[in-house]
């Protein structure tokens, strides 16, 4: 942010900035002064409009979003936002045919992260830690995929798999009539053709996470092991995991986070047709477009806050005891 | 600049506003530098905010522009966003500080709007223009409170399209009745062809396969009725469409649900498929001289005889005055100008996959395909406008369009498909 530090170079936002009843700093008083009123102001204006725009954008949208999820509202005019009560979240639950799918998937979508890319990205770690011959460039082939955006893995993948004319296709000849294989549009498919490409990149994302890890484990443990008569594997199963827990850790909230904000690549595949819906998508289908359903799509994205939080709070919880009792 | 506007605080001098005061009145040009424009209005400049982002349309919109500026000697500042973008953007953007005119499109969607009192009515451009337009182009500008609040441009018809080479080489004769479609596709099926090329990748190609049915068996009246949500889903009349796609449905395009309309129009021009039924845009896909003008087209059969094939699918696109326009006089002679056969004659000499929406307009220049358009809109009893401009179009993206892929994907299940869209509908029609 340039605006906090500019703004204090201009002599005019001094006395404007100034609190009444402050002592002027010429005039020393009993405690001593670690800060000029300068540097008060700085750091005030510093933390200051960053907390006004993060609870602008962060807290009061949140806020009003929770409480647009009892309204209808089509966007506009205020004067159109009408209170329903529970009728989006009743309606949710019963009559939309997307919503329990969606659920779903966003669940599949962390089960299968979590249980197949990522002990393959903790496998890659392990193999590219042993200083094998060409380490960098085994690295950066799996990493490339984790620098790019979900949308351009979205449009890859889609070559891919488009049945006409799509690589898998034309290299097996399902593309002819009698024995086709639409990846994108069927729904049993589908969603296991996107997690492909999803875990393509997410195995590499954990691989440099498991790196991290490994490069801070102890040498001398190694060495202890070895001396102790250790197979490769019985140091890894007994002594370099173990040591890896405060990254599982990391690896298991960031899995979730990327499991609950799963769009970017759905939404460029097939836009959450059928078999790929997920609760991202279902908000941003109703709330964006030329008559949105503001008040509903609301409601879809309360329903996403609150599996959130239930997975953010006992976290949290969690967190906080640990760096109580340190 | 202009007396006779008094500017109301816009978003943008708000915006200005706090961040005035987030920065304490430092006067830093941060925030504001995006209010680039200027706002007070100059009478010899007219704002249009275009979806015409493609080439071809983009070019053809230019020289209309270019021909009024000559004319009246009124500048047209034109705001092209992305034909999508501007579409989703569509509602913050007339409650923000819109141009004075934009590109829309007729029907349910710009009634819509009208309603909602985000823009201005046009009866007196229409007291100029009426005599240009036939009946059916009235009816289409027209809000639901009787005023005019739209110009049409153009218009392009849905229709089943073919290649005339292909139909030559089996000797296939073009059907008017749905028995005679069905045995069509039965016989290019046993000839080695797909009978009919079929993308709903991007949803919104089954709807006008869905409209097609619909109105050839229900009759328009019924049509109307079912998309302003007064009719219901559950009807045996719907359910009849619904049983007569699942009759063709084993003679459409494997795997609709994972292509689009392109990849299903190259497979009928490149004489795979026998005929694909679409808006004339997909002649935009033909890029051989040849293959153009191997193209064909015939309106989709008849299936009730008391209906016939009297309904035609003609959506239409051109432009309406936002709220409170910056130049008033100046938006009102454009829109004028825009509603003259010359105007529509510009357009088309660039872009000829579609028609003229005015009856006066020059056709002498128009292809044989064209032409044909033109003969089946103007000699229709009635013209829809295509299911997501029809009804509301919260209802047809988050209902009818999984749901119709559900269906594609699925017939035997349309009783529970109907049910649940005859449930959501409820909600959102009893909303708003």
């Amino acid at each position: 942010m340039t605006t906090g530090t500019e703004t204090t170079e201009t002599p005019t936002a001094a006395p404007l900035a100034s609190p009444s009843g402050v002592a002027p700093r010429k005039r020393p008083t009993g405690h001593r002064r670690l800060l000029t009123r300068r540097d008060r102001i700085t750091l005030g204006l510093m933390a200051g409009v960053p907390t006004i725009l993060h609870v602008a954008l962060v807290w009061l949208t949140a806020l009003a979003s929770i409480a647009l999820a009892f309204t209808t509202w089509d966007g506009i005019g205020f004067d159109s936002i009408k209170w329903v009560g529970l009728d989006n979240f009743r309606e949710l639950f019963t009559t939309n045919p997307q919503f329990w799918p969606a659920v779903q998937h966003n669940v599949i979508w962390f089960v299968v992260l979590i249980l197949l890319p990522t002990p393959f990205g903790l496998f890659l770690a392990v193999q590219l830690d042993k200083k094998i011959r060409f380490s960098r460039v085994y690295q950066t082939a799996f990493f490339l995929p984790v620098v790019m955006s979900m949308a351009v893995i979205g449009f890859v993948w889609q070559l891919i798999y488009n049945p006409d004319t799509g690589l898998i296709n034309s290299v097996i000849g399902a593309n002819t009539p009698g024995h086709y294989i639409d990846w994108i549009g069927d729904p049993d498919l589908n969603l296991w053709a996107i997690l492909v490409a999803a875990s393509w990149r997410h195995a590499g994302y954990m691989m440099i996470l498991y790196l991290a890890g490994l490069k801070s484990v102890d040498p001398a443990l190694r060495e202890a092991s070895a001396l102790d008569g250790a197979g490769e594997w019985q140091t890894f199963k007994n002594v370099i995991f173990p040591t890896l827990r405060p990254t599982n850790t990391v690896v298991l909230v960031v899995t979730i986070i990327e499991a609950l904000r799963a769009f970017d690549l759905v939404f460029v595949f097939n836009k959450g047709a059928q078999g790929t819906e997920l609760l991202s998508i279902l908000v941003t289908n109703n709330i964006i477009g030329e008559s949105s359903r503001i008040g509903y799509g609301s409601a879809i994205a309360v329903v996403l806050l609150v599996i959130s939080l239930a997975v953010i709070v006992p976290y949290l919880i969690a967190t906080f005891r640990k760096e109580r009792r340190a | 600049m202009s007396d006779l506007h008094l500017p109301s605080p816009s978003r943008r001098t708000l915006l200005r506003g706090i961040g005035g005061a987030a920065v304490l009145g430092a006067g830093i040009p941060l925030l504001s530098a995006c209010g680039g424009s200027g706002t007070a209005a100059d009478p010899k400049t007219v704002t249009l905010g275009s979806n015409g982002s493609d080439a071809v349309p983009k070019k053809a919109y230019a020289e209309i522009y270019a021909a009024f500026t000559k004319q009246s000697g009124i500048t047209v500042d034109v705001n092209t966003k992305d034909h999508n973008t501007f579409q989703e953007q569509i509602n913050a953007y007339l409650q923000g500080t819109p141009d004075d005119v934009f590109n829309w499109f007729a029907g349910y969607r710009m009634q819509f709007f009208a309603a909602k009192g985000l823009a201005t009515p046009l009866d007196d451009v229409w007291a100029k223009i009426g005599d240009n337009f036939p009946e059916a182009m009235k009816k289409l500008s027209k809000g639901a409170d009787g005023k005019y609040y739209f110009v049409p441009l153009d218009t392009y018809p849905w229709a089943v399209f073919y290649r005339k080479s292909v139909f030559q080489k089996h000797g296939y004769t073009v059907p008017t009745k749905w028995d005679e479609f069905v045995a069509l596709c039965k016989q290019m099926k046993k000839d080695g062809l797909v009978p009919i090329a079929f993308g709903d990748k991007d949803a919104w190609p089954a709807l006008g396969t869905f409209d097609q049915l619909n109105f050839r068996t229900n009759g328009y009246d019924f049509h109307v009725d079912l998309m302003a949500g007064k009719a219901s889903w559950t009807d045996a009349k719907v359910r009849k469409a619904f049983d007569l796609w699942a009759e063709i449905l084993p003679y459409h395009q494997d795997g609709a649900v994972g292509r689009t309309w392109q990849d299903a129009a190259q497979s009928m021009l490149s004489g795979k498929a026998g005929m694909y039924l679409l808006g004339s845009f997909v002649g935009q896909q033909a890029t051989d001289k040849t293959i153009q003008d191997d193209l064909d087209f015939f309106p989709f059969p008849e299936i009730s005889p008391e209906f016939g094939q009297d309904t035609v699918e003609a959506p239409t696109d051109g432009y309406m005055m936002s709220k409170s326009p910056k130049n008033h006089a100046g938006a009102v002679k454009l829109l004028e100008f825009l509603g003259t056969p010359e105007a529509e004659a510009l357009y088309l000499k660039a872009d000829s996959s579609v028609v003229a929406a005015s009856s006066t307009a020059d056709t002498s220049s128009y292809t044989a395909l064209q032409k044909k358009a033109y003969d089946m809109i103007s000699g229709a009893k009635s013209l829809t406008q295509f299911m997501d401009r029809d009804s509301r179009p919260d209802f047809t993206s988050t209902v009818m369009q999984p749901a119709l892929q559900k269906f594609i994907r699925d017939p035997k299940g349309i009783d529970g498909i109907l049910s649940s869209v005859e449930r959501q509908k409820k909600t959102i029609f009893a909303s708003s």
